[in-house]
């Protein structure tokens, strides 16, 4: 078998060394009646890289590749291009097996990649300081409601109702374990968010209130007037970013004085992969530092002074502090952190602003023929690379059919919201850099075609 | 016309002086091909860019009025400078491709390049999760696939793939135990743990609202078993067990455990991380525990990258399967693949205790673990665990001379060997042995982990090593002993040969720097 080195020769070598007959004597702390006695029965046997590659790509064949279509989805994932160098990097040998850095001096190169990580990610939020990574966008959004109660010694949050589903979500999971109180409503198909509702909601209770920039329905708001009621209450503003390149185009949460910005790195670096792995990005203020949860890489200096990084801060973490740890997280998503760290080192602050605009307008453009057709009209006044649209019917039969016909034309508010019946015409579109006009052109065609 | 004909030396002259290369300074401060590399903020500049694009429609904005009114301050490079950037910055890494990685409990195994190439067939990386099922068939039924094959491995009816990572998955499991629980009405407080787990435990079952208590360890290595009978009660909801355990040593009572929570009306979760000692050998699911998780960045060779990204699939038996998360693959009667998420869940699967994750899970990692899976076969499998046991076997009895091994006379352990830094004079300890391993070209193995043994050292060899391979690594770890056990004060300057020397923790934790600031701003900081 290609990948074990040991000939059966070596393990006769070896059991002799060990002063043992058979490996079986290996395992006689395993009681007899549970051991099995040949190969586990109902799999197949080993198999060499032709027969395994063939499986695979009959499974890969048998799914819709984004780029092989008319393509426009995203709420929370989304297709941009990666640059071919980024793959690359992310395949050396030295990024890809190395493991968590935790003898830092030979492992100097995951460490200056994530402290250049946490400054890029801090720089684009706006705030002071960022981790080296969490899971994804939604695991990072309930870290910070879990750190926010942990700031202010309150367990009411306030999510907006622009904030992602699958978000809102995994927060309701949590906090019915943690006996947190959510504040939470399905959105409205309205082309302003639900901001002045959310000033209404924060109280001396209130430990935050949770908003998503851009919203779920693509809308864009200012926060200063959260942030400002927030604090008057001694409350925090949690801001979360699904979709980073917007931040190329808009002002920073932390412009408008979020505490916590949490988001989803995927669009920089990280492929669609069907939902994971992605990579959670994860900045605050800096007085709330070791309130953070997951790994911190810090700067310091070698026996011989010179400048050097290390894994710090760790007496936040479950390795030292067991159960009283700011968070169980211990694997996070560092190798996805390196994509998304190269491929913003590739933009810089000139290609990310380039590449936002490029995306913004695309999507007016997109926006605008889509809404010339007859029973669809555009929802948004504000949006950066995704809109919704509103149909005068259903959208998820239409969204179905044109999947059959070879168009992906983006995501139904329905799938999303299944109990909320008045969002059932809405349809989330999504426009970015790997859009073309002929793209947009046969989606507008084929919704004339649905709504005839 | 005379051709040249002398052509360059190949020969060094003799008699050449020496010098010690201590002493030897360059003028860039590198050493051949050692070489430190600036940081981006260093070298990059904000105007710089290593994309080109197209130019954007000529349409007015529609930003609501908040468009970016200051400087991000992200430097950019060329193409050219960013390959070089971050390949110099690789070169300073270990890695399983370089060497040896025997960390206990990690599982630093070969990761198999077919793998990657599988992953990124475009028909599973360019697909968004949430596309119309049925234009990712094959998606959904690679999920399928791979479900039946940790079912069938682990014996375990059911199983939950979305969790992202082994303590995500932990996560998964005490929820699963706290709604089933909850489910019959009892609203149990408190998780046991015993004091060798991984921090992971305690810290998801406090996550999860959980009181912690610990289990004590007995002489052998393993759970009290008698302490824990003592401890069992109306107020426990479960144990958390990690088998093997962290010792390297299996758990020869843990039927006798599960059914001691049982009867007292706890549930057992088993922490997976140490599946790699019994795949394909021996079924967890035969030994009566209730949720087990599974790193598939361990036992089925996904790569640790640096810190992640992991997944953690976590088993369920009977009593536990109706409350896994949503959302999950179902094969109907036709061979077609049903994605069940909040639109489908109600008739199929109330009592799901609900979504942890958005999306479904780490699809990047189960395409390269279910490579791995059919590259090895139930055979090969089998095999793996053998292979591990017998090689962490070997390094043991080769190294119980010169290090002590304080579980190793109650028999072999599975597939990693504990040793103690009892025989260790001088004040030196176990940093210091890791730190002159680095200087043999190793990266050293677990250190100070289980928390149960003084100054622990935990070597977790793996399958994919050659007996050369191991012989090399026995050779450097029993040199480094020999030395640490004279008292060799050396080694408490190690490593010297590492593209750096010892790192100051202490005041990185002091006063942290996270993150790169302009030279004017540290000066200032500094005052």
């Amino acid at each position: 078998m290609r990948y074990l080195p040991l000939t059966p020769h070596d393990r006769q070598d070896m059991l002799a060394t060990i002063g043992a007959a058979s490996v079986d004597d290996l395992f006689v702390d395993v009681p007899t009646e549970v051991q099995l006695d040949g190969p586990i029965r109902g799999l197949p046997m080993h198999a060499g890289e032709m027969a395994v590659e063939a499986h695979m790509k009959k499974l890969a064949k048998n799914n819709s590749a984004a780029g092989d279509m008319p393509f426009f989805l995203g709420a929370g994932a989304y297709r941009h291009h990666v640059p071919a160098s980024v793959d690359h990097i992310i395949q050396r040998g030295e990024f890809l097996t190395a493991y968590t850095p935790y003898q830092p001096e030979i492992a100097q190169g995951t460490l200056q990649t994530l402290f250049e990580f946490q400054t890029q990610v801090a720089r684009l939020f706006g705030v002071d300081v960022a981790n080296a990574s969490m899971y994804d966008g939604s695991t990072a959004c309930w870290e910070a409601i879990v750190m926010a109660r942990r700031i202010t010694k309150r367990g009411k949050a306030v999510l907006s109702s622009g904030l992602h589903p699958h978000y809102v979500s995994v927060a309701k999971t949590m906090a019915r374990f943690t006996k947190d109180q959510l504040v939470s409503e399905a959105p409205t198909l309205e082309a302003a968010t639900d901001g002045a509702d959310l000033l209404d909601q924060i109280d001396d209770d209130t430990s935050c209130v949770v908003v998503q920039y851009p919203d779920i329905l693509g809308r864009i708001s200012d926060m200063s007037a959260l942030a400002e009621k927030a604090h008057s209450h001694k409350a925090l503003l949690i801001a979360v970013v699904t979709e980073p390149v917007a931040l190329g185009a808009i002002k920073s949460p932390g412009q408008m004085d979020a505490d916590i910005v949490v988001g989803e790195g995927q669009s920089l670096g990280v492929g669609l992969q069907f939902g994971g792995p992605y990579v959670g990005l994860f900045g605050c203020k800096q007085k709330y530092v070791r309130q953070m949860p997951g790994r911190l890489c810090g700067e310091t200096v070698d026996a011989e002074g010179k400048r050097g990084f290390v894994l710090t801060l760790s007496t936040r973490e479950q390795h030292i502090r067991r159960e009283k740890a700011t968070s169980n997280i211990c694997t996070n998503s560092g190798l996805c952190a390196l994509a998304f760290t190269a491929h913003m080192t590739l933009l810089g602050e000139k290609g990310l602003r380039e590449l936002a605009m490029l995306n913004h307008k695309k999507a007016i453009v997109a926006a605008d023929r889509l809404a010339e057709v007859k029973g669809v009209s555009l929802l948004n006044d504000s949006f950066f690379n995704e809109f919704t649209l509103i149909l005068d019917q259903d959208t998820r039969p239409i969204v179905r059919r044109l999947a059959d016909q070879k168009i992906l034309a983006g995501v139904s508010l329905g799938r999303l919201y299944p109990d909320e019946s008045g969002l059932a015409h809405g349809l989330i579109v999504a426009v970015t850099e790997t859009t073309s006009d002929e793209d947009v052109e046969a989606l507008a065609t084929a919704l004339e075609g649905e709504m005839a | 016309m005379n051709m040249l004909t002398e052509g360059r030396p190949t020969k060094q002259e003799e008699n050449i002086a020496m010098p010690d290369q201590g002493a030897l300074q360059t003028h860039t401060g590198n050493r051949a091909l050692m070489v430190d590399e600036p940081l981006i903020f260093e070298t990059g500049s904000p105007d710089r860019s290593g994309v080109d694009l197209p130019e954007a429609p000529n349409v007015e904005s529609r930003l609501g009025g908040l468009e970016r009114n200051e400087p991000i301050s992200i430097p950019g490079l060329s193409e050219a400078e960013t390959v070089r950037h971050y390949t110099r910055l690789s070169r300073q890494n270990y890695a399983i491709d370089v060497g040896l990685f025997p960390l206990g409990s990690c599982t630093m195994k070969h990761n198999p390049r077919l793998n990657e190439k599988m992953a990124r067939l475009k028909g599973f990386s360019d697909i968004h999760p949430l596309q119309p099922v049925d234009s990712v068939q094959g998606a959904l039924g690679l999920i399928d696939e791979l479900a039946t094959w940790l079912k069938t491995l682990t014996g375990m009816p059911a199983v939950a793939m979305s969790p992202k990572a082994g303590a995500h998955g932990e996560l998964c499991g005490i929820l699963a135990i706290r709604s089933a629980l909850e489910a019959r009405g009892d609203a149990r407080e408190v998780i046991l743990v015993p004091e060798s787990a991984h921090g992971t435990n305690p810290a998801t079952a406090a996550f999860a609202g959980y009181k912690v208590e610990d289990i004590p360890a007995n002489e052998a290595g393993r759970v009290d078993l008698d302490a824990l009978k003592a401890r069992l009660g109306p107020d426990v909801a479960g144990v958390m067990i990690t088998n093997p355990n962290t010792c390297g040593l299996f758990e020869p009572d843990m039927k006798a455990i599960s059914d001691a929570v049982h009867d007292a009306g706890g549930l057992v979760y088993c922490d997976g991380a140490n599946f790699n000692a019994i795949v394909g050998r021996v079924r967890p699911g035969d030994l009566g525990i209730d949720a087990m998780h599974i790193n598939l960045h361990k036992t089925f060779s996904t790569p640790h990258g640096g810190g992640g990204p992991g997944s953690g699939p976590v088993v369920f038996s009977e009593a536990l399967a109706p409350f896994a998360p949503l959302p999950f693959v179902e094969k109907t009667a036709d061979g077609h693949f049903h994605l069940v998420e909040e639109e489908t869940a109600e008739d199929h699967h109330e009592s799901s205790f609900g979504r942890m994750v958005a999306f479904h899970g780490q699809m990047g990692m189960f395409t390269r673990a279910l490579t791995y899976m059919l590259s090895h076969g139930a055979d090969g499998l089998k095999q793996v665990a053998e292979d591990a046991v017998l090689n962490a076997n070997y390094v043991l009895r080769s190294l119980e001379d010169v290090l002590d091994a304080p579980f190793a006379k109650s028999g072999p352990c599975m597939h990693e060997a504990l040793f103690s830094d009892n025989r260790f004079t001088n004040g030196l300890t176990t940093l210091d042995l890791a730190k002159g391993l680095i200087d043999e070209g190793y990266h050293p193995m677990t250190m100070y982990f289980p928390l149960v043994v003084h100054g622990a050292m935990l070597v977790e060899p793996t399958e994919t090593e050659s007996k050369a391979a191991i012989d090399q690594f026995i050779g450097a770890m029993r040199s480094v002993a020999e030395r640490a056990n004279a008292g060799d004060e050396l080694l408490k300057s190690a490593p010297h040969f590492a593209p750096r020397r010892r790192l100051d923790e202490t005041q990185a934790a002091r006063k942290p720097i996270l993150v790169w600031q302009e030279p004017e701003e540290y000066a200032e900081a500094a005052e």
